[in-house]
């Protein structure tokens, strides 16, 4: 299957600031994507350059095999917060909805609020976060694009709006086959929905890959301290942690490690993005081992 | 018709965990042969789950030719699991009697966790002495 967004050397900064260094990142087409990382990583700044909203300081980005074009009705983008117009009612959105987008769903759009059970007479600011987020969706997904861009979609939302908000994409998405790209703090909810991982660390993307692939390749070893140098090639040490006695790594291996001396576990997601999180925020100082 | 579940924290990937379920459904007889499985669409939108770790378990159930897809119409089980007819008619004064125990159980004054520790642990020791005979 080809790539929906294809990136290479792609940086952007705000006056001094760099929000996203040299990033070259492919993502296929056909998955739901989970683009994690600490806050001020660049999620939302990767997002926006996507749906064409900032335009790159270096570096090239397509989309769908185009320059990216903000208001594209091939890409549907639901902002951080879930933004819409408070004093517009739900029914006005729709026909808002309707008039800016030319493959407008209108059944989809209002098949959705009424299973939604949203008044469309209500005014937008009086819904509460589950149902503005839902009416954010709405929108989004009823100018039926090829790829769907959400930033923090369900950050704001109590547990109960935050898995109707996910049942709602992924019956979306396995209806249709749309792409979706997606920001989240919430590792567990991204274990269940996505298939595909990025993770941003620092302005850059430290690892991206298909979650089965992530997680069958990167193992946790625990045994007697040493020098992770020992490890041999084609085996990344991720992050490490030693005590007087034990070491503790992350390590990125295709080949299984058979060192009867470590003891080897899987990793899951959320230990696997933190691994990657702690990675970055090292610095030469923490790094224990080498003041021995 | 069954309904998955998923524990995010048993440890246990999604895909697994539902094909798991499936035969577990079949072991249990709540699933024969015929019976047609939820589909694609409904289950992420139950589940709130990645529609390919859905077709990925129907696969593996296709795989080891518990399941087979009809296009158009859904996924078919295309076996009963748990036995013929006649070690299934012995379930049910078998859960008479496992009822009756945790009815003692409870009357010794044993806890859930302690009733369930002893239920493993006699299980475990039982199957490993079977084993133990067969090698």
């Amino acid at each position: 299957m080809s790539d929906v967004v294809t990136i290479k050397g792609l940086t952007k900064k705000y006056g001094r600031r760099t929000a996203l260094a040299d990033c070259t990142l492919d993502i296929p087409a056909g998955h739901v994507v989970g683009l994690v990382g600490p806050n001020g990583a660049g999620k939302s700044t990767l997002l926006q350059l996507t749906c064409g909203l900032l335009a790159p300081t270096e570096g090239a980005i397509e989309v769908l095999g185009a320059a990216p074009m903000s208001g594209s009705p091939r890409v549907g983008f639901v902002a951080q917060d879930t933004p819409v117009y408070a004093g517009l009612t739900v029914a006005e959105h729709l026909r808002l909805g309707a008039h800016l987008n030319p493959g407008w769903d209108a059944t989809l759009a209002d098949g959705r609020i009424a299973e939604l059970g949203l008044d469309p007479r209500q005014r937008a600011g009086k819904l509460s976060g589950g149902q503005r987020a839902q009416l954010a969706l709405t929108l989004a997904i009823a100018k039926r694009p090829e790829l769907l861009l959400l930033d923090e979609p369900v950050a704001a939302l109590d547990p109960l709006a935050r898995r109707e908000f996910l049942q709602g994409l992924m019956s979306y998405a396995a209806e249709h086959g749309t792409s979706v790209v997606m920001s989240s703090h919430l590792v567990a909810d991204l274990e269940r929905v996505c298939d595909y991982l990025i993770v941003l660390v620092a302005s850059r993307v430290r690892v991206a890959g298909e979650v089965e692939e992530l997680l069958g390749t990167h193992h946790r070893l625990s045994g007697a301290r040493r020098d992770p140098g020992e490890l041999g090639p084609g085996r990344d040490v991720i992050a490490e942690s030693h005590t007087d006695v034990q070491s503790t790594l992350v390590v990125r291996s295709s080949a299984p490690i058979e060192d009867p001396s470590w003891s080897v576990d899987g990793l899951n997601l959320e230990d696997l993005v933190l691994a990657y999180m702690s990675e970055a925020g090292r610095s030469g100082r923490d790094r224990v081992l080498e003041k021995r | 018709m069954i309904e998955f579940h998923l524990d995010s924290r048993s440890g246990v990937s999604p895909y697994l965990q539902l094909v798991q379920q499936v035969r577990q459904a079949m072991r249990l007889g709540l699933l024969k042969d015929g019976d047609r499985l939820p589909t694609v669409k409904d289950v992420v939108a139950r589940v709130a789950i990645n529609p390919n770790t859905v077709l990925k378990a129907y696969r593996e159930l296709e795989y080891e030719g518990l399941v087979q897809p009809r296009p158009g119409l859904g996924t078919f089980v295309t076996r009963t699991l748990g036995g013929d007819d006649d070690s299934r008619a012995a379930h049910e004064p078998l859960r008479q009697e496992l009822t009756e125990w945790f009815e003692r159980a409870r009357k010794a004054g044993l806890d859930d966790e302690v009733v369930e520790a002893l239920l493993l642990s006699t299980f475990r020791e039982f199957s490993e002495e079977r084993a133990g005979r067969r090698g």
